[in-house]
């Protein structure tokens, strides 16, 4: 079963990747771009009879620094 | 004292704070590779080196903090033997846990490779006992990842209890209150971004770096 991992830093966490695709779609002539946040899909082929506990504690333990980042799982349904 | 030195596939320093080890302690250290599942007995000091343990792949650190030996670092860090990360090893004992707070890309995105100007935040700790507080120094750092964070709180925390060791002196990666290397509430755990061991000897540019391992050598016996 396909599982998505989507990692995003936290509110207030310097975005320096973040800013410089925000310069780089204004140099390109997009106008509207308020802000430009960039964070990590990590796609999972997970066998049926891992648990929603089990993901959470991957990402927990490697997936995601809950220091500097939030994560949200989103499970394909069977 | 005996010393040993972790060596992950994409380190590239390990061999440069070996040379400086064996220059303190007058023994080679034990090169240590990730996947071993003991470390050799009596250790004094466990250095994580700078490099880019597995590409920096999902974050700097993350999957060499997960390796097998550095279960033993911890185990070894909790008795109180010394363990000192530089650079990549910083990130690697943030990302184990063994220190507060995470390493950011810098600021200003660039990776940033030159002699920077550090002050010593406090030589109370047994890694900084040979400088003197406030003490001016010069030490080079090598990252992208350098621009140390940490939650208000923690960084209050840190700072109220004298653990921030160095400082930037000017502002250079965008870290948090310019915080260049923290100790553990132990104090037996360094973690600094700037490179000691690339100072060691004249032909370097300057031997700033020389009296944090022969400090530490003095504080260890």
């Amino acid at each position: 079963m396909k599982t998505r991992i989507h990692v995003t830093l936290k509110n207030g966490v310097l975005d320096p990747q973040g800013k410089a695709i925000h310069h780089a779609l204004e140099s390109l002539g997009f106008d509207g771009v308020n802000d430009v946040r960039q964070g990590k899909l990590i796609e999972l082929d997970l066998d049926d009879n891992v648990s929603d506990a089990d993901i959470e504690a991957m990402c927990k333990k490697l997936l995601a620094n809950m220091v500097i980042e939030n994560f949200e799982i989103e499970r394909e349904a069977a | 004292m005996r010393s040993a030195v972790i060596v992950f596939p994409g380190s590239n320093c390990d061999r440069d704070m070996a040379v400086a080890l064996e220059q303190a302690t007058g023994a080679k250290p034990h090169m240590v590779w990730h996947r071993e599942t003991e470390l050799p007995d009596g250790l004094g000091l466990i250095a994580l080196p700078g490099g880019f343990s597995y590409g920096d792949y999902l974050r700097s650190g993350a999957i060499g903090a997960n390796s097998p030996i550095m279960h033993e670092v911890k185990a070894a860090a909790d008795r109180g033997v010394a363990v000192l990360g530089v650079c990549n090893g910083f990130q690697l004992l943030t990302e184990a846990g063994l220190l507060p707070g995470a390493l950011l890309r810098n600021a200003g995105i660039d990776f940033i490779c030159r002699d920077v100007a550090l002050t010593v935040a406090s030589s109370q700790t047994a890694f900084t006992s040979r400088y003197a507080s406030d003490e001016a120094i010069t030490i080079p750092v090598a990252h992208h990842d350098g621009n140390y964070f940490a939650d208000d709180a923690t960084l209050d925390r840190i700072e109220g209890d004298g653990r921030v060791a160095f400082r930037y002196a000017e502002s250079c990666n965008g870290s948090a209150r310019d915080i260049a290397g923290i100790v553990n509430e132990a104090g037996n755990v360094l973690g600094m971004m700037p490179h000691p061991e690339r100072m060691v000897e004249p032909a370097h540019g300057g031997t700033d770096g020389q009296r944090l391992f022969d400090g530490l050598v003095q504080a260890l016996g």
